[in-house]
């Protein structure tokens, strides 16, 4: 039998034998990054066109957890720093070649600005809410006036973070498993799915979930589409990317990435919601409660397999 | 001026020297190695072909981890040596994901590591210390540039490649076969 042994000298650690750098920190910071995503583009999407009334808590309630989310997430990026005290240097550069520099810049906008977001709300959230200093009262009234603009720029903004965090893993061509450029919709898309997914479960009006479930559906079914998408493009590629696919079929990623994502995450989820909107009696937290696990459990697996294909040994 | 390497994988016999001499001049952490050994054993037995080579960060022209790398710290200095600077590294990991050949790896006092082709002894005209050391005399360094450098003579009249070109880094380590 013709084979070919290769046998290295190196075992660098976390390099050898296989990439092991990057652990349940950058996974988790992707999924909060993409739910924060998606609340705010929809709470951005329904202030322009101006249906805050029809949608209060896709315009109000649900932001409330969009700081905490990034501000999680960001805890987590920098635990997952190895060189932590010098994290500023993210700061004193713009480099737009680099995806990472992009997220860093894109946070550094988003959060204060969601915090803004939220705070022009706090007053109905508690009715008897006074702001410490004056002048908080002013700048509250203004963003309020100016509420389209911000909203403007927090969708632009969304949609930068959103696929972005797909992005950061494509523009990787040393792991065969992230370099395709469809990573980035699919990233935005299961980001926008989890958004939706939140607002399903905690809000109380009935034409609300009905709208937000419909686009759920159909952001379920675009993900279905790019996931095959993303199968038929590895598997008509080269020698590294058709490897890459067999980690998922038949592979060692086989079962999580086919039962707890697509089938557990995706298509349950997806018939659940559609029965639902035909006037079965679903408990709405089950679909939203699996939609979300769904885009975790993708976001580990993809980490954690992209660190497993690389094109020598 | 761009400089490269040329390794003889004919004369390479996988001894380890260059690890041991970068190890030492480098001051490289214990069980970290900017170089190592690599054996590919090809073929049907009883046809079987040895291949060994000394392998390392691979300078690339279009080098990936210099772009992903969010702060500037990795970058490429005069005559195409991919370096990292310390005190601007995050630890972000970004460039050890980019490197096809996963030539880098992070110190133990949290900044990223890699060959560097001795720019230190480069400098003052001394070959790097691998190929300083190299007890087979297979491997050489210069100016690719230049037609009368070591790599640009040992590479003239022979066949060689570059790994996993494929993933269009250009890398310069060449192994001469």
């Amino acid at each position: 039998m013709t084979e070919e042994l290769l046998t290295s000298g190196r075992m660098n650690p976390n390099i050898d034998p296989f990439l092991n750098i990057w652990h349940w920190h950058i996974p988790i910071y992707l999924f909060l990054g993409g739910l924060a995503a998606g609340i705010l583009f929809f709470a951005a999407y329904y202030t322009i066109t101006g249906k805050e009334k029809q949608m209060p808590t896709t315009v109000k309630w649900a932001t409330f957890i969009v700081p905490a989310a990034l501000i999680i997430g960001l805890i987590a990026l920098f635990l997952d720093l190895k060189h932590q005290m010098y994290f500023w240097r993210l700061y004193t550069t713009i480099r737009l070649e680099s995806p990472m520099s992009w997220g860093a810049w894109t946070l550094m906008l988003i959060t204060p600005l969601s915090i803004i977001w939220v705070a022009t709300y706090m007053k109905e959230v508690i009715p008897d809410w006074q702001w410490k200093w004056k002048f908080l009262d002013t700048a509250e009234t203004w963003v309020i006036k100016n509420k389209k603009g911000l909203a403007w720029i927090l969708i632009v903004l969304a949609v930068i973070l959103g696929i972005y965090t797909g992005i950061l893993l494509s523009a990787f061509n040393a792991r065969p498993l992230w370099n395709v450029s469809i990573l980035g919709p699919l990233f935005l898309v299961s980001g926008l799915s989890t958004g939706a997914a939140v607002i399903i479960w905690i809000t109380k009006n009935h034409h609300e979930r009905k709208i937000m479930s419909r686009i759920d559906i159909l952001l379920i079914i675009i993900e279905l589409f790019l996931v095959t998408h993303m199968f038929m493009g590895f598997l008509a590629g080269s020698e590294v990317k058709i490897a890459t696919a067999q980690l998922f079929l038949g592979g060692q990623f086989t079962v999580s990435f086919w039962v707890f994502f697509v089938i557990l995450g995706l298509v349950f989820p997806l018939a659940l919601e559609t029965l639902e909107l035909r006037g079965y009696k679903i408990p709405v937290a089950v679909p939203a409660i699996l939609i979300l696990f769904g885009g975790l459990v993708f976001r580990f697996i993809i980490v954690e397999a992209g660190q497993f294909t690389r094109y020598l040994y | 001026m761009r400089y490269a390497m040329a390794i003889d994988t004919n004369k390479c016999v996988g001894c380890a020297d260059c690890v041991v001499a970068c190890q030492t001049e480098n001051n490289v952490p214990v069980g970290y190695a900017r170089d190592w050994i690599a054996e590919i054993v090809a073929g049907t037995y009883p046809n079987v072909e040895l291949e060994i080579r000394s392998e390392r960060c691979n300078h690339c022209d279009n080098p990936p981890c210099v772009r992903a790398c969010p702060t500037g710290a990795s970058h490429v200095v005069e005559g195409g040596i991919v370096k990292v600077t310390p005190e601007e590294c995050i630890g972000c990991g970004a460039c050890i994901q980019s490197c096809p050949y996963d030539a880098r790896f992070s110190h133990p006092k949290g900044y990223v590591d890699k060959c560097t082709f001795c720019d230190h002894r480069v400098k003052k005209g001394r070959d790097p210390a691998c190929v300083a050391v190299c007890p087979t005399k297979c491997m050489y360094f210069g100016d690719l540039d230049d037609p009368s450098s070591d790599v640009s003579e040992a590479m003239k009249n022979r066949k060689y490649k570059a790994l996993a070109p494929e993933a269009g880094t250009d890398p310069h380590i060449f192994y001469l076969m």
